[in-house]
């Protein structure tokens, strides 16, 4: 089985499915000739055709808003945010038009667009490259969000979102785009949206993570070997995995979310209140959360912003301690 | 003289093209080949339209009905424009364009169901009155924010071609609209693409209470196509068959490879914005008057009559056939059920994730918990 990178299983899984339906079309900035500023679209112009692999004037509300109109008319775009801090432009086109467009049109026009984009700190980005924004798309309803970790997940996911019917906000952790490696078939498969995965179970403490933060918990776990934690990588934002992470809540009693996005209304805040509501009686800790500071990402202190492993440990303590 | 000739002699945007002149003839040079009936069915559809706007301000004037947004002035620039379509076009509408549905089929009672956001709505009771959704006459979805389908045109037009279809998409948006990124943005990309996308602007003078000089400082909005390197047309809005020219011309070449086209249609809106504005507080009645002297209603009927083809009698059967129309599809989109309660959640995705099934549950349960205490 060959190792890949996140850059070259996304690259496999648009190639694996380029290859079985012509309807996908690859847009963006950059993507086309070059591979894109990542190379996550490398050789793919070359085997499918400028005309499939679409170097875009640089627009992102005219990338999302134009994928749009490919998906209503029966393609399946696959458009590219070079950065995740560079999406706003097309905020509008995604809140209000892809998100809305199944509804508002009474289930008559589906809008299966599924837009990848690079996000997070930590590649010394300062705020326009490193930003967490997942909490804006699962807000709006209509949206499915998927973060994936590492290769294996993120080719199965990418397959899965090419192949259903709803527009995705797939997330890709550039942080360890390169450095997160792992076994990958070069054959076909999938991993479902909306299933969480348990990296490693554990009786103490639940540890609720996703994309980047995800090497973040393992690095934790591993600093601190007595704390018989169980980690769960959550994989899809929207829908989430509830039933695999209220089993987990059941079991521990305790739990530790870690999110790289600002505190104030994020998904750390979204499953604290879902915990809350599904397993009160099973709580012998407050839910702690370690997550990035409701401050813009700062650029030369961006590790004391992102959440550190030594923060994971301290919160897993303060939920054992309590 | 083709329309080409036509904008060499006279500048390109000099004046608006024209076919119908001062006498309420066709200028035989221009005059574009339609049948007889097709003449008739367009005035047809024209009144219609009127008729339709006309009964729906009344009924929310009445309270029976939430808001309304009319066409009055502009019906010959969206009846004409959709006339120069073939069905497999696809229609990418801002909120004022029933004369193109009605032309391309969608009934009086389709459209009385939507406003009436009852069970029958193709839309389901989603989205507020005119943000009509047919996807059986390839028109897509209206929404509010403006200037947005301008790039989903080209978008959709850019898919066409690489499909290899011979469709075209045609977009329709006012003046107003041409102030947002998204004009930029839609005519870029059809631009640099060569889409096959007709950009049909209906200036109409104002952006509810905001006249046209307020939106750009160029004289016509035709010319702005110059910089996106494709044509522009401005045509007179009022004049059907000049629109059916024009729109023809941009369809046709768009169909051939030959790329985008921006259509400035000149028009005037002699109604208010929407129901929700009254324009005596921003404009002057007289600047309204010399419009009203434009109507390309009347206008088209006079060319009609000198030809022919319009009597009063044919005019009273069209009104009392309009009425008896307009009455039974408002009566009956007035006595249809609301949506099923459950609709709240449907259509939010293809499947039902679990916590939109929790919601639904929740909803239904607070409302039975209701009705037992009453």
């Amino acid at each position: 089985m060959p190792t890949m990178n996140i850059i070259q299983a996304v690259n496999d899984a648009l190639r694996t499915q380029m290859r079985l339906d012509d309807r996908v079309v690859v847009l963006g900035e950059d993507v086309g000739k070059f591979g894109g500023v990542f190379r996550a679209t490398q050789g793919l112009q070359q085997e499918f055709g400028a005309e499939r692999v679409v170097d875009t004037p640089l627009s992102e509300s005219g990338i999302i808003a134009t994928a749009i109109g490919m998906a209503l008319y029966g393609l399946r775009p696959v458009p590219e945010a070079q950065f995740a801090d560079f999406i706003y432009p097309a905020f509008d086109h995604i809140v209000n038009e892809l998100a809305k467009y199944r509804y508002r049109s009474g289930g008559q026009y589906p809008c299966p667009v599924v837009i990848r984009t690079p996000y997070g700190g930590g590649i010394k980005g300062g705020h326009y490259h490193s930003q967490s924004n997942e909490a804006y798309w699962a807000h709006t309803p209509g949206l499915k969000v998927v973060i994936p970790s590492n290769p294996y997940d993120a080719k199965g996911l990418l397959l899965a979102s090419m192949r259903q019917d709803d527009p995705v906000i797939f997330m890709e952790p550039k942080r360890v785009y390169r450095a997160a490696k792992g076994d990958v078939p070069d054959t076909d498969y999938t991993v479902e949206i909306g299933k969480a995965k348990v990296v490693k179970e554990g009786r103490a403490v639940t540890v609720l993570a996703y994309g980047s933060m995800v090497h973040t918990a393992i690095e934790a776990l591993n600093k601190a070997p007595e704390i018989d934690a169980e980690l769960i990588d959550l994989r899809t934002i929207v829908p989430l995995d509830i039933d695999t992470v209220i089993a987990s809540v059941e079991k521990t009693g305790r739990v530790v979310i870690v999110q790289e996005a600002p505190r104030t209304a994020g998904i750390a805040a979204e499953l604290t209140a879902l915990i809350n509501e599904k397993a009160f009686l099973s709580l012998e800790a407050p839910v702690q959360r370690v997550t990035g500071w409701d401050t813009p990402f700062p650029y030369t202190l961006d590790l004391e912003y992102l959440p550190s492993a030594d923060r994971v440990v301290q919160a897993m303590r303060r939920a054992l301690n309590f | 003289m083709s329309l080409v000739e036509y904008k060499v002699d006279k500048g390109m945007f000099n004046a608006p093209f024209t076919v119908l002149r001062e006498d309420d003839t066709a200028d035989p040079a221009l005059m574009p080949n339609i049948s007889d009936e097709d003449l008739r069915a367009l005035y047809r559809t024209m009144a219609l339209t009127r008729a339709f706007d006309q009964r729906m301000i009344t009924l929310q004037r009445q309270g029976r009905l939430g808001f309304y947004l009319g066409s009055y002035g502009e019906e010959a620039a969206t009846v004409g424009s959709a006339y120069a379509l073939k069905p497999e076009d696809w229609i990418f509408p801002c909120y004022r364009e029933q004369g193109a549905y009605l032309w391309r089929g969608i009934t009086v009672q389709e459209m009385a169901n939507q406003c009436y956001g009852n069970a029958y709505d193709s839309t389901k009771g989603r989205q507020m009155p005119v943000h009509y959704s047919f996807r059986h006459k390839n028109i897509v979805s209206v929404s509010s924010p403006l200037a947005v389908q301008l790039p989903q045109a080209v978008g959709a037009a850019w898919a066409a071609k690489l499909r290899r279809d011979p469709v075209i998409t045609l977009t329709y948006f006012g003046e107003g609209s041409s102030s947002q990124g998204d004009f930029h943005v839609g005519l870029n990309f059809a631009g640099v693409y060569k889409t096959p996308t007709v950009f049909f602007l209906r200036n109409n003078g104002w952006a509810i209470s905001t006249p046209r000089e307020v939106q750009t400082a160029s004289e016509t909005f035709a010319q702005k196509a110059n910089a996106y390197g494709f044509e522009g047309v401005l045509v007179d809005g009022n004049d059907i068959l000049a629109v059916i020219v024009a729109t023809q011309r941009a369809a046709e070449k768009a169909r051939n490879g030959g790329g985008p086209t921006l259509i400035e249609a000149l028009t005037y809106r002699l109604g208010a914005h929407s129901t929700s504005d009254d324009p005596s507080g921003y404009r002057k009645d007289e600047d309204v008057k010399v419009w009203e002297k434009k109507d390309p209603l009347p206008r088209f009927q006079r060319f009609l009559a000198k030809r022919g083809l319009w009597t009063p009698e044919w005019e009273e059967e069209l009104q009392a056939e309009f009425k008896a129309e307009i009455s039974t599809a408002v009566e009956a989109a007035e006595k249809a059920p609301a949506p099923a309660v459950e609709t709240i959640f449907e259509d939010v995705f293809s499947d039902k994730p679990w916590f939109l099934q929790e919601q639904e549950a929740e909803l239904k349960a607070s409302l039975a918990e209701s009705k037992e205490n009453h």
